[in-house]
């Protein structure tokens, strides 16, 4: 029998195809065809050999056509192949890169999280370098449902090699229950957030949170959870899920599945989703969370994105889904506060300043009195823009008050 | 040809090998002519007369002017053409070239044997000729070496040994008297039966000619072929007839959609996108981009989208460039037609849009390599551009530059205008740190194609390196938040990410060999042994 993984095709890059057929009686026959045989053969070889004996296979010809593929990818695609051949519990890990593993804050930014298809290697590589706040591989719409099984491998692999610089780790489960076996291949690794999709009841997250604890065992680690609303089911629930565990970070809300559920069609002005969306963010807040927007998918339009993210931001929105690196800047710059928003913010934290400075008990701005949470939210965009490099550390120093 | 050539390559055992300024083991003689190594940057200075061609009369010309000939087999007979000659096309019909084939098909009728091809630059269309490298009517190529024919010299299979030459290169080459061109096949998009003739009319039009203008003031005959005679005069007579010998009408020189071919888009890879918008933010920060400033940017995906954000930043500012150097197409146009640009000076033509603005538009000016990079000319333009954007398949730690080879060996590409381009002020190669899994940086390049010392700047999508030498431009980017790092840490990155690759399998016989702008050897290419180790 001859079983295959990965992908081939003259567009391919960065990935491998491989097809394995076992117990032929001839010990181990690999024949590698790839691009970078003069500079990779061997190890490419090697690394084929070391896991065909770590999965206990003896008798094998292996067939490898690879184009530029990372050992992360090749290892997944040998393993999935190996594993439609032999039945084990065993798992071929690479070592973890050690500035992978790293913790996230509840209240970290989550502004702009770049989707990636969970069986496409070549966009994970460099997916790091954008400046997206989360990078979110992805297990289920993008992934082709024949190519489910391997990019569990994929995925698991990425999360160990691929450096996503700071980036916030996430992934996207499948909708449960199937979702909770993607789970194991998950969360023993450096991940710091999963994305339950379809999501319609509380119990669904309590579920993926307890199988999230019982794997991690006495792990002190937090993995964050992000419900995404994309039924009229899931809105009406909106505030039970969005508090029905600690480990709820934000909620997002998916307008393509959620305006084909209500039968309507989605449009640019969204009057059809105004509803839902008001309510994912009113959900959110009141369980203290960050209501995060759905994906734009037109990734060729910049003015309408930009739209888009105006409207979005007003609406009460922190964040949103990236489809393409391209939408990432955009994103960033549209959802962070504006120079306007900055210079205000400035001001407001001056006053606030000089009145305690000298002992007054309330503070004004002009003819406008400024209540505390006026102060926290200036203090807090003054850092997000900080953040952002909108804004030197130094911006009290070098600017007229 | 001695039987045994086969075997020992164009080296003959007779050859010495000698160790070069840059440290490059390089012979002394190549296909038996003695050659210069390389002796440094602005080390040689050949004395001498330049080379000129033998006197012509014109009682030996028609009246009439009508040099017309039936066929181009007929011209090339008529021009004498032999065993052994060396003959030359130009390359502005890129992969849509038909004229070099033609040429070779009728040598091969008329059963000549072993002529040098002496091209501007080889496409792949030109694997066509790989049946004729094969029986012998070609002995060896001195030209770029692309695709399929670097794959075949590479391999060893060439009779005689390879010599690649940047573009000022090549009319160094003709003017020293290195490269005696025997007979000059120029094919032409338009031309009279004079032999004037241009390229910006008829159906393939291709722009300019600048690259075959040594050939027709140096070759020994002159053939014009073109698929649209009209009568004299043809205005504008960018190669003049009174340098031409014979002029041959024939159905097709070339194959529109691929001369013009237009596919030359901005990069759509995200990850290009932000290594050209870093190119630009560079280039801001450095102060190169200011009022009246020239650039050079090269036709890729990469280049393009980094000409297209030195335009956002110069409307941004209100500046204007002064000049920039071509390869022009439709992005360069439009900046032209915008006013950001006030001259295109133009080596060659890559889009319709290009062939319109070189025809109607004054500012748009055709050069040639004798205006842009020759090293026998008193000056160039190369020095002048203010900054230059290239590219490279590897880079080394010292900052030097190949172009020619891949990192498994292959020579793939020729050398174009690249080495002569590293004379502008600052030279700017924005590098993916790897391409599928190989690592851009190395500790050594595969082939020297160009000294670090003309390299300032790398720009990667995960960092930046600055010549040390360029210790303004360092200065000057300081505390403006670009990633600058060092050649060796951007180097460990790209291996931490694709391990480290082993080292290609040469044998020891040279199949190629690079010169510098000035005619020394700076580098060779050996044979690579088949799929790595197998």
């Amino acid at each position: 029998m001859i079983y295959t993984a990965g992908n081939r095709g003259d567009r391919v890059r960065s990935d491998c195809f491989m097809s394995l057929e076992t117990g032929s009686g001839k010990g181990i026959h690999i024949d590698l065809k790839s691009k970078v045989k003069a500079l990779y053969g061997e190890s490419i070889t090697d690394l084929c050999r070391k896991m065909l004996a770590f999965f206990g296979i003896e008798q094998a010809s292996l067939e490898v056509e690879d184009y530029g593929a990372l050992p992360f990818t090749l290892a997944a695609r040998l393993e999935a192949v190996i594993k439609k051949h032999v039945q084990t519990e065993k798992e071929y890990l690479l070592p973890i890169l050690p500035q992978n593993e790293y913790q996230t804050a509840k209240d970290a930014d989550r502004v702009s999280r770049l989707y990636l298809p969970g069986d496409n290697p070549k966009l994970m590589i460099n997916a790091g370098i954008y400046g997206c706040h989360g990078i979110i591989l992805d297990l289920e719409d993008s992934v082709a449902p024949d190519k489910k099984y391997e990019a569990r491998f994929l995925v698991r692999n990425a999360l160990r090699s691929v450096d996503f610089y700071g980036a916030e780790r996430m992934v996207r489960i499948n909708q449960l229950p199937s979702g909770l076996e993607d789970l194991n291949y998950i969360i023993p690794h450096p991940i710091n957030l999963i994305l339950i999709p379809k999501c319609e009841t509380e119990a669904q997250v309590v579920q993926a949170d307890a199988r999230i604890s019982e794997i991690l065992g006495h792990k002190n680690e937090t993995v964050h959870l992000m419900p995404i609303i994309e039924n009229a089911a899931g809105v009406m629930n909106a505030h039970n899920i969005a508090r029905a565990s600690d480990n709820d970070v934000a909620m997002a809300i998916g307008l393509e599945d959620y305006t084909a559920d209500i039968g309507v069609q989605r449009t640019p002005e969204g009057k059809e989703t105004f509803f839902a969306r008001c309510i994912v963010v009113n959900a959110a807040r009141a369980a203290g969370i960050q209501p995060i927007d759905s994906v734009f998918s037109d990734i060729e339009d910049m003015e309408a994105l930009a739209g888009y993210v105006r409207e979005s931001k007003s609406l009460g929105f922190t964040g949103m889904g990236c489809i393409h690196p391209r939408q990432v800047a955009l994103v960033n710059e549209y959802f962070l506060p504006d120079k306007e928003e900055i210079s205000k913010a400035k001001k407001i934290v001056f006053a606030f300043e000089k009145a305690e400075k000298e002992g007054k008990g309330v503070v004004a701005l002009g003819s406008k009195m400024i209540d505390p949470p006026i102060v926290r939210r200036a203090l807090r965009t003054i850092e997000k823009a900080v953040n952002a490099g909108k804004l030197p550390t130094n911006w009290r120093d070098n600017d007229e008050r | 040809m001695p039987a045994n050539y086969r075997q020992t390559g164009g080296i003959t055992m007779s050859a010495n090998m000698l160790k070069n300024a840059a440290g490059r083991s390089v012979p002394d003689t190549v296909n038996g002519k003695p050659v210069v190594p390389y002796m440094g940057l602005d080390k040689y200075r050949p004395q001498g007369i330049h080379q000129s061609p033998r006197i012509t009369t014109n009682i030996d010309y028609p009246a009439d002017g009508n040099k017309r000939v039936a066929s181009l087999k007929e011209a090339l007979k008529c021009a004498g053409l032999r065993d052994g000659m060396t003959i030359s096309t130009h390359h502005h019909f890129r992969e849509g070239d038909l004229v070099a084939n033609m040429v070779f098909d009728c040598a091969s009728e008329l059963g000549v044997k072993d002529l040098c091809w002496f091209p501007s630059a080889s496409f792949p269309c030109h694997a066509y000729l790989l049946k004729y490298l094969d029986d012998g009517t070609i002995s060896h190529i001195e030209g770029s070496m692309n695709g399929p024919l670097g794959r075949y010299c590479s391999e060893g299979k060439m009779r005689k040994t390879a010599v690649l030459r940047s573009h000022g290169g090549r009319y160094q080459a003709i003017q020293d008297g290195e490269v005696k061109i025997d007979i000059a096949v120029i094919g032409a998009g338009c031309a009279d039966p004079f032999g004037n003739a241009n390229g910006v009319y008829g159906p393939s039009a291709s722009g300019l000619l600048g690259f075959a203008l040594a050939d027709s003031r140096y070759a020994d005959k002159v053939i014009v072929v073109t698929d649209n005679l009209i009568p004299f005069p043809c205005i504008p007579w960018q190669i003049q007839g009174n340098y031409v010998d014979f002029t041959v009408q024939v159905d097709r020189v070339g194959i529109p959609e691929k001369i013009v071919s237009g596919t030359t888009e901005i990069t759509r890879s995200p990850d290009r996108l932000m290594i050209a918008e870093m190119t630009a933010r560079f280039c801001d920060v450095a102060g190169i981009i200011s009022d009246g400033f020239s650039f050079q940017a090269g036709a890729g995906g990469t280049s393009l989208s980094v000409g297209n954000c030195f335009a956002e930043i110069m409307r941004k500012k209100g500046i204007k460039a002064r000049f920039a150097r071509g390869g022009s197409n439709k992005y360069l146009v439009n900046m032209l037609e915008e006013g950001l640009v006030e001259y295109i000076l133009d080596g060659q033509t890559f889009d319709l849009d290009g062939v319109r603005s070189i025809r109607d538009n004054p500012r748009h000016v055709m050069t040639s390599p004798f205006t842009s990079y020759n090293f026998h000319s008193k000056g160039n333009f190369a020095s002048m551009v203010d900054v230059v954007i290239l590219g490279a398949t590897e880079v080394d730690l010292n900052f030097n530059a190949n172009v020619v080879t891949h990192s498994d060996g292959y020579l793939l590409h020729g050398l174009g205008g690249w080495q002569n381009c590293l004379f502008g002020k600052t030279v700017i190669l924005p590098l993916p740190l790897f391409r599928d899994r190989i690592p851009v940086i190395k500790d050594e390049v595969t082939t020297l194609c160009g000294p670090g010392q003309l390299i300032d700047v790398i720009i990667t999508e995960r960092g930046i390196a600055i010549n040390p030498l360029r210790t303004d431009l360092i200065k000057k980017v300081k505390g403006s938040g670009l990633p600058v790092k060092s050649l060796s840490q951007l180097k460990k990155e790209a291996e931490s990410i694709c391990g480290l690759p082993e080292k290609p399998v040469f044998t020891d016989k040279i199949v190629a060999a690079i010169k510098w702008v000035d005619g020394t050897v700076i580098d060779v290419v050996r044979q690579v042994v088949r799929e790595g180790k197998e």
